[in-house]
Formats: C-alpha cells, sequence, structure tokens
C-alpha cells in the first residue's frame, strides 16, 4: 500500500470537482463517486481514499455540510450540501484554476491563442 | 478557537464517518449484486474496491487532530499496552533504569552540593580563601593575618575564623560544643545578616577578651534554646567565662566550612578564654586556618595573589625567625580551599564517572532486550508493515516504549535516590564533630535525572532501529521468523562484553577494597585499638589551668583506674589517627640557626602521661618510658619512634641519650624509642617521624584518657562517666571506643569500599539482566531449533550448549578482560584503601566465583526453557 500517488491530480482538484458536484446537486459519498466518474466519461476514477479525507477537510473548513437522510433509492445516506462560503471558494478555485490551464496551454502551445 | 467543542464533538464525527463508510460499501455491494454477483462476491469485491478502510478512515479522522500530538498519545497508550502485556519485561528494565538514574542522581546531587553548589551567601563569585601553594592548608599566624589584612590592596576586607569547641555552661548540663573564632569583619566581609538581635562587628573589637559576644547558629538556637527569642541578651558560661549572646544568625548559615557546622561565633580576640592560651601575638604559631575576602571590583585573582606573596615575602625578611618561606595563593572557599576540596573532588569525579559508566551498561543492556523483543515482535512489525503503517511510524512507536520505561526507571530512580540524600544530609559520620551534608537534591538534580532518562531511553530506544528497517515484511509473514543463525560478532556482543567487563571491573575493586579495609582494621597501626575506651575532656572548660591542670589529669587517671576491670589508663593531647594531629620542626643539636627551612624533620608530637605506652598498647623498644618525676623541674625528655631516630638522629640503636632540639631552642634528651606507627587520620601514609613528651613538660589542658580493660570496654562507659562527675560536675566529657574514633582515619577507605560495593551490586544486576536478555533471545529465537535437536535425540548437555554456548563465552571474555581491567584500576585505589592489594588470591578466587554465579543466575531461566522444550508441540505449531 502506497500512499503518495493516491492523490488527487493537483492538490485542490479533487476538492474542486467535488464541490462542482455538489452545487449542482447534493449527495452523499458513493454518488459523488460514481458521479465525478461519469461526467469526466470514466476518465477520472475517485479512490474512496482521497474522496474521504476531502470530504472532512472541507466538512472542517466549513465549505459543504452534511446531514444523515434518505436517498431517492430509500437508503440512509450522509448528504452533502455546498455552503455559501463554499461556492465563494469554488468560484476562486475555478478563475485561478482557468488561469493556471491558460498558462499551462500557453506554454505547450505558444503559437495558438487559447481563446480561438 | 473552536477546537475545544470540537475535541467533544469529534467522538460523533468519527461515529458518522465509520458508518457513512460502511453505507458505501453496502451500497457498492448492492449495486454489484444487482449487476448479478452473488452476495459474497459483490460485497468482497466492494471491499476490495473500497481498499484499507481503517487506513482512510484514520486519514480522514487526522483532518480533526492534531497530528502528531495525537498520534503520539495512541503510542503513549500502545505502549503502556504492550509494557502491561510483559510486565516481567518492564519490571526489570524499569528496577534497572531505576539504579542506574538513582546512582547517578545520587552521585551527582553530592558532586553538586560540595562543588558546584558554592557556599550560601551573596556575591561569592569574588570571595576567595587564602591558602599555602604547598601544603594546601591555609593556616597564618594571627600577627599575619593582621598584616596581610591592613597592607593589601586588593581584598575589600579579609576576615580569619579558628575552628575550636569550649564548654558551654548556659545553667543546666555543660556540653561541649564548636564553635568560630572569627574576625571581627567575618559577617560583614560575607554579608550575612542576623537573624535575631546583631552580629559582631570589627568596632566591637579592642584587644584581647575584649568582645564576650556569641551569635548562636540557627539550629544551635533552635534546638538548644527552642527557638526562645528572649535568648538576646543572656549571659552564658564559655569555659568558665561569661559571654553574652548577642544574637543568632540567619537559618541558611552555616560558617564558611562546608562539612562542617558551628554551635556558635565568637570574636577572634577572645579566643584566649576558649582555647586557653593566648596566640594572638604569637607571629610564629600559624594557627588561624581560613583567611578569606571578596576582591575589589578589577582585581583579578592572579593580582591578588601577586600582592598577598609581596606582603608575606615582607614578613619573611622582617620576621626571619618566624617564618620559613611559602607562597600563598588563591581558592575557592567551602570545603577550606582545596585542602577537603581536592580529594572529595577527584573522588565525586571517579564515582561520577563509574555511575555514567553504569547508565551506559544499562542502555547497553536494555538496548539488547530491545532489539530482542524487537526481534520477538518481528511478527507483529511485519503485519503492521504489511496493513500499510510506515517504518517511521513504527519506530517512533518503539522510541515511545523506550522513553517511557526510561522516564518511568528515572522517576523511580529518582525517587529512591531523594529519600537516601535525604538521610544522607541528616547523616552524622562523626559523633564528635558537627558534619553539614547539605546534599538535599535541588532542582539541579531533577533535570539532570530527567535528562538522564531521556538520554538513556534514546539511546536503547535507537539500537533496534536496523533492526525495524531491515524487516521485509512478506518474508516474515510467509515464514514467521526465521532467525538466522549468525557466527558473526555483532556490536551487540561487544556490548555485553564490555558491560560484562565494566562489571567484572567493580567487581574485582569493590572485593579489592573491602579486603584492603579488612586488613586494615587488623593490621599494625603502632597502638591497640581493641578493648580501649577514649575519654575526651578539655579542663579548660571547667576553668582549669597552670598547675591546676597536671594535678587534676592525674586525678583522673586516678579515678580510672579505680574501676573494676580497668588494667591500665594513660592520657595524651591528641591520639594518633586523630583527626587534630600536632605537626613540629625539630633541629639537630648542632644547628644553632632554628629557622624553619632549617629543621631536620616535621615530627608528629604527643604529649603523654607515664602510662600511655603501656594503655596505648605502643611497644617500646628500647630505653625508658616517663614517670611522674620527669616534670617541668627535671631535664627534657623525650621518647621518639624509630623512623624519628633513623632519620634525626642518625640511627636507631644508639639514638637513647642523644639530644635534638625544638623550635624555641629547647634541648630535649631521647630516653626511649618506640615502634613506629600510623599517625595522621590516613591509614595510607608512609612512616613519619614521631615523638612523645612528658605532659608534666608540655602542659595540655585538651587530653584523652585511654582506658583500656579486659573485657568489652562499652560497659564501662556508665561507671567512667560517674567517675568524672565525682571529681567535678562541671566538666563536659565525651567517651567513645577508640575503634569509634578511628573512624576519622578509616572514613575515606569506608567510605571507597561501600561506595565501591554499591555500584559493584549494581555492575552485578545489570550484567544479569544483559545476559539474561540475551540468552532468553537466544533461546527464543532458536526454539525450533532447539526442539528439532532434541527431537532427534540431543543430549540436555548439548541442548544447552546450543542455547547457551554464546552467552557464556561473552561472559567469560567478559570476565577475563574485566579482571585484568579490574587489578590495574586497583593500583589507584591503594591510594585511598590501605593494604589494597590485587595481589590476593582470595580476590581473585572471588571475582571468578562471583562471575560464574552471576552467569548461572542469568541463565538459569532460560536454560530451563530450553531443555523443556516438546519437540511435538513445537513442531505441531509450525
Amino acid at each position: 500500500m502506497t500512499e503518495s500517488n493516491t492523490r488527487d491530480l493537483f492538490p485542490g482538484a479533487l476538492e474542486m470537482m467535488i464541490l462542482e458536484s455538489l452545487r449542482r446537486q447534493p449527495a452523499h459519498g458513493y454518488a459523488l463517486v460514481q458521479h465525478i466518474q461519469q461526467r469526466s466519461n470514466n476518465l477520472l476514477q475517485v479512490e474512496e481514499g482521497s474522496l474521504y479525507p476531502a470530504l472532512q477537510r472541507l466538512l472542517k473548513a466549513k465549505l459543504v455540510k452534511a446531514e444523515w437522510g434518505m436517498s431517492s433509492t430509500n437508503r440512509r445516506v450522509r448528504t452533502y450540501q455546498i455552503t455559501v462560503s463554499g461556492l465563494r471558494h469554488l468560484e476562486q478555485q475555478i478563475s485561478s484554476f482557468e488561469r493556471m490551464f491558460e498558462g499551462i496551454a500557453l506554454v505547450l502551445n505558444p503559437g495558438k491563442s487559447p481563446a480561438s | 478557537m473552536n477546537w475545544i467543542p470540537s475535541i467533544f464533538r469529534r467522538r460523533k464525527l468519527y461515529n458518522d464517518l465509520a458508518e457513512e463508510m460502511r453505507l458505501h460499501m453496502e451500497e457498492h455491494a448492492e449495486q454489484l449484486m444487482g449487476e448479478g454477483m452473488s452476495r459474497r462476491e459483490a460485497e468482497q469485491e466492494a471491499r476490495r474496491a473500497f481498499g484499507n478502510r481503517t487506513l482512510i478512515e484514520e486519514r480522514s479522522r487526522v483532518v480533526w487532530q492534531w497530528p502528531t500530538l495525537e498520534s503520539i498519545w495512541a503510542d503513549l497508550r500502545f505502549a503502556l499496552r504492550q509494557l502491561r502485556r510483559s510486565p516481567g519485561f518492564t519490571v526489570a528494565a524499569v528496577l534497572t533504569l531505576a539504579l542506574a538514574i538513582g546512582a547517578n542522581a545520587v552521585v551527582f546531587a553530592v558532586l553538586n552540593a560540595f562543588i558546584l553548589r558554592p557556599l550560601n551567601v551573596p556575591q561569592r563569585e569574588s570571595l576567595y580563601e587564602v591558602e599555602n601553594a604547598d601544603d594546601i592548608m591555609g593556616y597564618e599566624s594571627y600577627p599575619d593575618y593582621l598584616d596581610l589584612r591592613d597592607r593589601n590592596r586588593s581584598f575589600d576586607a579579609l576576615a580569619a575564623y579558628n575552628i575550636s569547641q569550649a564548654g558551654l555552661d548556659t545553667g543546666n548540663d555543660p556540653s561541649r560544643v564548636w564553635l568560630y573564632e572569627a574576625s571581627g569583619n567575618y559577617f560583614d566581609v560575607l554579608g550575612i545578616q542576623p537573624f535575631l538581635g546583631r552580629v559582631f562587628h570589627g568596632t566591637d573589637e579592642h584587644g584581647p577578651n575584649s568582645a564576650p559576644y556569641i551569635v548562636l547558629a540557627y539550629a544551635y538556637w533552635h534546638d538548644h534554646f527552642q527557638d526562645d527569642r528572649g535568648v538576646v541578651g543572656r549571659v552564658v558560661q564559655v569555659n568558665k567565662h561569661p559571654f553574652t549572646i548577642i544574637g543568632v544568625a540567619p537559618p541558611g548559615f552555616h560558617g564558611t566550612l562546608m562539612i562542617f557546622s558551628p554551635d556558635f561565633f565568637v570574636p577572634i580576640v577572645n579566643q584566649e578564654q576558649v582555647d586557653g592560651l593566648n596566640f594572638l601575638n604569637a607571629r610564629g604559631n600559624a594557627l588561624v586556618p581560613a583567611l578569606m575576602g571578596h576582591l575589589k571590583a578589577g582585581v583579578s585573582a592572579s593580582q591578588a595573589t601577586a600582592d598577598l606573596n609581596s606582603i608575606r615575602s615582607y614578613l619573611e625578611k622582617t620576621y626571619p625567625k618566624d617564618h620559613g618561606h611559602k607562597t600563598l595563593v588563591l581558592a575557592r572557599p567551602a570545603l577550606g580551599g582545596d585542602w577537603i576540596g581536592r580529594p572529595l573532588r577527584a573522588f565525586l569525579s571517579g564515582l561520577m564517572l563509574l555511575a555514567g559508566l553504569i547508565l551506559l551498561a544499562a542502555c547497553a543492556n536494555l538496548g539488547n532486550l530491545f532489539a530482542a523483543r524487537a526481534a520477538d515482535r518481528s511478527r507483529e512489525v511485519a503485519l503492521r508493515l504489511a496493513l500499510g503503517s510506515s517504518r517511521m511510524r513504527i519506530l517512533r512507536q518503539l522510541l515511545t516504549e523506550a522513553v517511557l520505561i526510561s522516564l518511568a526507571g528515572g522517576a523511580a530512580g529518582l525517587a529512591g535516590s531523594v529519600v537516601l540524600l535525604h538521610r544522607l544530609s541528616a547523616w552524622q559520620p562523626f559523633p564528635e564533630f558537627p558534619m553539614n551534608i547539605p546534599v538535599n537534591p535541588d532542582a539541579n538534580v531533577y533535570l539532570v535525572a530527567l535528562v538522564l532518562a531521556l538520554v538513556s531511553g534514546f539511546l536503547f530506544g535507537i539500537i533496534p532501529v536496523r533492526q525495524v528497517f531491515r524487516v521485509n515484511p512478506y518474508e516474515i509473514v510467509k515464514a514467521g521468523s526465521t532467525g538466522r543463525v549468525g557466527r558473526r560478532i555483532t556490536a551487540r556482543d561487544i556490548l555485553l562484553v564490555v558491560q560484562i567487563a565494566i562489571c567484572a571491573v567493580l567487581v574485582t575493586s569493590s572485593m579489592v577494597a573491602v579486603r584492603g579495609l579488612a586488613r586494615s582494621l587488623h593490621s599494625n597501626f603502632g597502638f591497640e585499638p581493641r578493648n580501649a575506651m577514649l575519654v575526651f575532656t578539655d579542663l579548660g572548660m571547667a576553668g582549669y589551668s597552670g598547675d591546676k591542670l597536671p594535678a587534676m589529669q592525674r586525678r583522673m587517671i586516678d579515678a580510672m583506674e579505680a574501676i573494676p576491670g580497668v588494667k591500665s589508663v594513660g592520657l595524651v593531647d591528641s591520639p594518633p589517627l586523630h583527626m587534630g594531629w600536632d605537626p613540629q620542626s625539630v633541629f639537630a643539636d648542632q644547628t644553632t640557626d632554628l629557622k624553619p627551612s632549617n629543621a631536620a624533620a616535621i615530627a608528629i608530637t604527643f604529649n603523654i602521661s607515664p602510662e600511655y605506652f603501656r594503655a596505648a598498647g605502643t611497644a617500646l623498644l628500647a630505653g625508658r618510658s616517663f614517670s611522674w618525676n620527669d616534670d617541668k623541674n627535671s631535664p627534657r625528655v623525650a621518647v621518639v619512634n624509630r623512623e624519628f631516630a633513623g632519620k634525626i638522629l642518625g640511627s636507631e640503636t644508639d639514638a637513647i641519650g642523644r639530644h635534638f632540639k625544638m623550635s624555641d631552642g629547647t634541648r630535649i634528651e631521647v630516653v626511649g624509642i618506640a615502634e613506629d606507627g600510623k599517625y595522621t587520620a590516613n591509614l595510607t601514609e608512609d612512616p613519619q617521624p614521631a615523638m612523645f613528651l612528658p605532659i608534666l613538660q608540655s602542659l595540655s589542658s585538651q587530653t584523652y584518657l585511654v582506658v583500656r580493660s579486659g573485657r568489652d570496654p562499652q560497659q564501662l562507659v556508665a561507671a567512667i562517666r560517674n567517675k568524672l562527675r565525682d571529681l567535678d560536675p562541671g566538666l563536659p566529657a565525651f567517651v567513645q571506643t577508640w575503634y569509634e574514633e578511628m573512624n576519622g582515619a578509616l572514613f575515606a577507605s569506608r567510605m571507597a569500599t561501600v561506595s565501591l560495593g554499591v555500584l559493584g551490586v549494581m555492575g552485578v544486576m545489570l550484567s544479569i539482566t544483559g545476559i539474561f536478555g540475551m540468552a532468553a533471545y537466544s533461546v527464543s529465537k532458536r526454539l525450533r531449533e532447539l526442539g528439532i535437536r532434541i527431537a532427534l535425540g540431543a543430549q540436555r548437555k548439548e541442548v544447552l550448549q546450543a542455547a547457551l554456548g554464546r552467552p557464556l563465552k561473552l561472559l567469560a571474555w567478559g570476565s577475563a578482560a574485566g579482571l585484568l581491567l579490574g587489578l590495574l584500576a586497583t593500583r589507584v585505589l591503594a591510594y585511598i584503601v590501605y593494604q589494597a592489594t590485587p595481589r590476593d588470591p582470595l580476590v581473585l578466587t572471588g571475582v571468578v566465583l562471583a562471575m560464574m554465579l552471576l552467569g548461572l543466575v542469568a541463565t538459569w531461566i532460560p536454560a530451563q526453557r530450553a531443555l523443556s522444550v516438546n519437540p511435538l508441540i513445537l513442531l505441531r505449531e509450525e
């Protein structure tokens, strides 16, 4: 069992994806795994080993809140919901991520403009 | 900060998390079942997909924790559980450390009290004592003191004191007391403020016997005046002279010689009333043992030394008759300068070194045990590694265990040493002198114990590190701990050998010391202490002087002789091997210029009554003893010892009838030759010249009656006291056996022997645990092999050889090396313990036997275990 490479793509990416998923719709842990996997066309595999620590971090930072309830399939689940500060945090993260992505794209493809 | 409520919320958080994760897997499994898997397959697959649940849970929890702190706490709890599971190991380890750390704490506390913690006076950094470069005792005459005090430009002021004893009569039973005769400026120089009343000052001194004042020491006031504040102003009798109590010194002040606490202080100008004779004007009589003062600001110690020596050479030039040449040096006060300080420092440093070695041995030892344990637990370690624990984490866990043990051991050791130190502080090794051994532990001692505990914990905790890092979990889980049977010499072996060697050194030296001490108790001192009582009286304390002294002394001797059972009674001013001996310069008869540098020798001088030789058991080799007719009207005579006869008179045989001179010019005729003996309070001294003078020709008020009887002299004590009380109820007497009196002379060797004995016992204990650890380890590692051997028909002897051959071989090597080193070390010991010789067959056999016994004890249990191996059970287990 190795520890390091089960972390997400880059620091904060997993949190960002979780927040984005929760922004669309509150969900419980299992649903989050499924959701991210589907949305990424199975390109991204979220491991539980990363998901639950990340959820705890978000909970602690009060970016999400959790509540026990019943799911649509009538299962007892702990549903996570994004908070107001979570929304704000997500927006900042996305914009800084986009800037970073822009920068990376410029470096990798010096000829093209990313806008085009 | 919201961490306080979060601690209480945590349990719920963790429960939520665990529940959530369980549900996660359940949902996954259900989904898989929906896809057509069987329940078992689905659950298995869900678990597999989820990964290491415990690890994930732990990592998720970490978010809410202070990770390091809490994992240390967890380590601690785990370590406690582990230790509780093997109480034998824990107790052995804690006990070993308690002994080792306790020993270090005790030795350090003594070192701290005497060497590191200076006198309890203000501004001690600039306080220096004047001493003589050659004989390290700083005696000056009182007139010289005055010159040094007034002429020096280096000291703020120079104080002086002399230690003396007197009879104190407060209206009840007169008793003997010890006091300082201190210069008037003594308290002012030291900056000591009175606790009660006032202290005396330089302005109180108006010539001899002008200041009959007493400043009581706090302890004496507390014990003998019951804290009576009305004591100030009271008039008491000191040697029948009225003195006024003017004050009480503060509680922490015990004078300026650390080991000795006086009962009170009187001005030195009144010394005649205390000592019976006046030395204030005797320039040639160096009777003031200590001068001390604060250096002026900006004056260095070497400048002050030069200053003092220029005054000294001026004095030598001005009064050539009274002075030999000597060089003054400065030393730290507190231990009489270097007089007690130097040997004590050497002794304590040696002891500290030994204690340190013991602790190192203990660490090596526990390191072994820990390594063995780590190996026994290699399966557990492998399992934990396989389950995703990091090596660092396991290491930290092992270290936590080690530090826990070392702290427990340190605490236990410290507790023991505190008890011991408190008893040591109250200890009075010499009944005659009020001792002050201020070794109560202070913050330094606690700190040192803590640091030692931590350091040793890390030391022995770190030993199994390599082993842990080498562990290959898959191998061990698959195969069990195989235990390579290495023939290579490992660091562990060397540690054990070193430890056994250290133990053997200690055992050897303590045996040599014990033998030496036992022999020295029965060696020839030049007198026979058995069946003899010593009765100390100071007639000055009861007001006798001049011609009344010898008359009273004769009456005392007669009274003692009248006691039934008493064989003979003698009188001596200071018995041999007593702390206060009297060295005097003697000159050849033809010498005319009687300055000290022309002296033929320094002879220890005893003033004795005619019957002394018989009472003391000193053999007279030739000539005659004295009679009561050798008084001040008859020619001066002396009995000298063989050394004196050979050294000063040139020959032992025809010394009788020849003359020698004293420093005052008196010619003395030798009338007898006595055997050599031990004189100064040191059994290891070389033969010294000694002379015995008739007490009628050199009067002395302080004397010891030597009462020799045919039976146990202890039974005579009451009779002796009664007789003396009948003679003079106002005369304090101090009765003890001669052996008791000799405690002072034997003190150093006794202490050395006891210390070495204690250290030796510790060394033995350490070695036992060390060998035990290794043997037990070796047996448990090779249990399977031993089982197979037994199954194949190995004999008991062969099994034992296989199991214990190695530890026993190491024991043999270590013992041999230690014995050799120990014999070398005892050469040093011979300086402290009289007749300590390593060339002693008893010591050699003793050491070998002790080490063999040690090996037997240490390997007994492992051997039993090896022999009782049941191959069937063992092989079935695997």
